[in-house]
């Protein structure tokens, strides 16, 4: 298969199956007579998308604040987490495990008591987020970190090197790959502990986000917004991960397997 | 001793031995002496501890028992290694790759850049400077890697069966350029490889060694008439040699 009818095929599938899916949705509700507070049309959401969209982009602002802000700590944090047990087999073995409990326990569980705790909302939502983001990218920036080539260190060592030099020639080099595709795991983790911790807070403040949006279109059964609202955190989702993979191509194209394969096809 | 040869060792093994912590012995005294501008092959069955004792040669893993002598200078980059793998960078381009030793010694700005590319020439990589490594073919990558290797001109160039993954054709190929430079250069090489005619058209001298624990079992000075060339191969002291390396191989194998 050549390059274009590959391309073709990759978007064209994809759009075929969703264009296919919306019209029988749409045949579906409008002879069978589902109320719209039941399921609406897809064409229902699109007004809704129309009418309330300004209103809708406001809160996903403000939800994609949180986001952005709990993906940025999760890279920076995560990173340095990483980068310490790299440098510590035994502050890794001590504290790996509680990176661990961290991740496992779920987050709407802990998020009211981050809210009772931290005053700030944005602060507190921003933790609960980042909690969910942080350790896919802690755990395989550490794999990455101790991932290098054995003979490659074993010739740092022959010329001498210092262990800064190893880390910044060797080991951060060989780690970027791993980061990025932890990373991409966190953006959207970095989304969906956003939504929970707004979904438990509630308004928490005059700002809203599209979280709570959700809550009280399904209160007020104002479905159609609900999908509307819904579709929105799905496309910010899908464009996070789009961009992510993009600038992880470009950081890699000249030389890892993951970016530059497709070029040979 | 083949003329031009510098009588005084520059490396000097006495009763270096080596066992693992499994208990695996791999090393069992060893006793060996290296002279300057010297071309050694180790040559063994695979599991002997050839690569091992390269590793305690250049000074990468401790012997178990026994002393190790070299007179280079104790400044990085005398030593020069070749793995089996290319064992380069990926994410550095062929002259950054070959800067390597140089960076970390700190060095940059234009001599360096200028012994890189004087390297890359040697090796008949001009005007690939700038390529990624995954853009070579594994001859090329090789080639890069012993222009790292080469570019300190060091006094002892180490070389782990470095030919050991090419096609028949590459390899012959840059056994021919391997010796070049050994000719025009003259550092000390220690080279290891499982293959007898390889061993016998590049090396001054062999060292045969047995299956584990690895024991120098014969030492072979070979005579044939330097430079050598295509030629060497078809030349009946040169079939001589090869047989009788493999009546020691096969020897060393069996005990």
């Amino acid at each position: 298969m050549n390059g274009e009818s590959s391309l073709w095929l990759r978007v064209g599938a994809p759009v075929l199956v969703g264009a296919a899916f919306l019209a029988l949705w749409q045949l579906a509700v409008r002879l069978s007579g589902v109320p719209v507070y039941i399921l609406p049309a897809p064409s229902d959401i699109a007004t809704s998308l129309w009418v309330d969209g300004p209103s809708l982009l406001g809160s996903l602002l403000v939800t994609l604040r949180i986001t952005l802000a709990a993906l940025a700590a999760a890279a920076v944090f995560g990173g340095l987490i990483a980068l310490v047990f790299s440098l510590s087999r035994i502050i890794e073995i001590s504290f790996f495990p509680y990176a661990v409990i961290l991740q496992v326990t779920p987050i709407v569980a802990i998020a009211p008591l981050i809210i009772i705790w931290i005053h700030v909302a944005f602060l507190a939502l921003l933790t609960c987020a980042w909690i969910v983001a942080f350790f896919p990218i802690v755990s395989n920036t550490t794999v990455g970190l101790n991932s290098a080539d054995r003979n490659l260190l074993a010739l740092f060592r022959l010329y001498g090197a210092s262990p800064a030099q190893i880390l910044w020639f060797l080991r951060i080099p060989t780690a970027l790959p791993y980061f990025l595709a932890g990373l991409r795991i966190s953006g959207g983790l970095a989304l969906i502990g956003a939504v929970v911790a707004e979904f438990v807070a509630g308004t928490g403040g005059s700002e809203t986000g599209l979280a709570y949006r959700i809550l009280e279109a399904g209160y007020r059964l104002a479905i159609p917004r609900l999908f509307a609202a819904l579709f929105l955190l799905s496309a910010t989702g899908i464009v996070i991960y789009l961009l992510l993979d993009f600038v992880s191509r470009r950081l890699l194209r000249h030389w890892h397997e993951s970016a530059a394969a497709r070029e040979e096809e | 001793m083949n003329a031009g040869v510098d009588p005084a060792p520059i490396l000097e093994l006495s009763a270096v031995s080596k066992r693992f912590g499994s208990g695996i012995e791999a090393l069992a005294a060893i006793d060996l002496s290296v002279a300057r501008g010297e071309f050694l092959s180790l040559v063994g069955p695979s599991g002997c501890g050839k690569s091992t004792l390269l590793r305690i040669i250049a000074g990468l893993a401790p012997p178990s028992a026994g002393n190790r002598r070299l007179t280079v200078d104790h400044a990085p980059g005398r030593i020069g290694f070749v793995f089996q793998d290319p064992t380069l960078m990926p994410w550095s381009t062929v002259t950054q790759n070959i800067l390597l030793p140089f960076r970390i010694a700190g060095q940059r700005g234009a001599e360096p850049r200028e012994r890189a590319l004087a390297a890359l020439r040697a090796v008949g990589l001009a005007g690939f400077e700038n390529a990624y490594p995954h853009q070579l073919s594994g001859g090329m990558r090789m080639r890069v890697s012993i222009a790292r290797a080469l570019v300190t001109d060091p006094d002892l160039l180490l070389l782990d069966e470095p030919f050991a993954a090419l096609d028949e054709f590459t390899r012959l190929q840059l056994n021919d350029d391997l010796l070049r430079l050994w000719t025009e250069r003259r550092p000390t090489i220690v080279f290891v490889t499982h293959s007898v005619f390889e061993s016998v058209y590049l090396s001054t001298r062999i060292a045969v060694m047995t299956a584990r624990p690895g024991r120098i079992a014969a030492d072979i000075t070979v005579n044939l008439p330097q430079p050598r060339a295509r030629e060497t191969r078809m030349s009946p002291s040169y079939g001589a040699i090869c047989e009788r390396i493999s009546a020691l191989l096969a020897d060393a194998i069996r005990t």
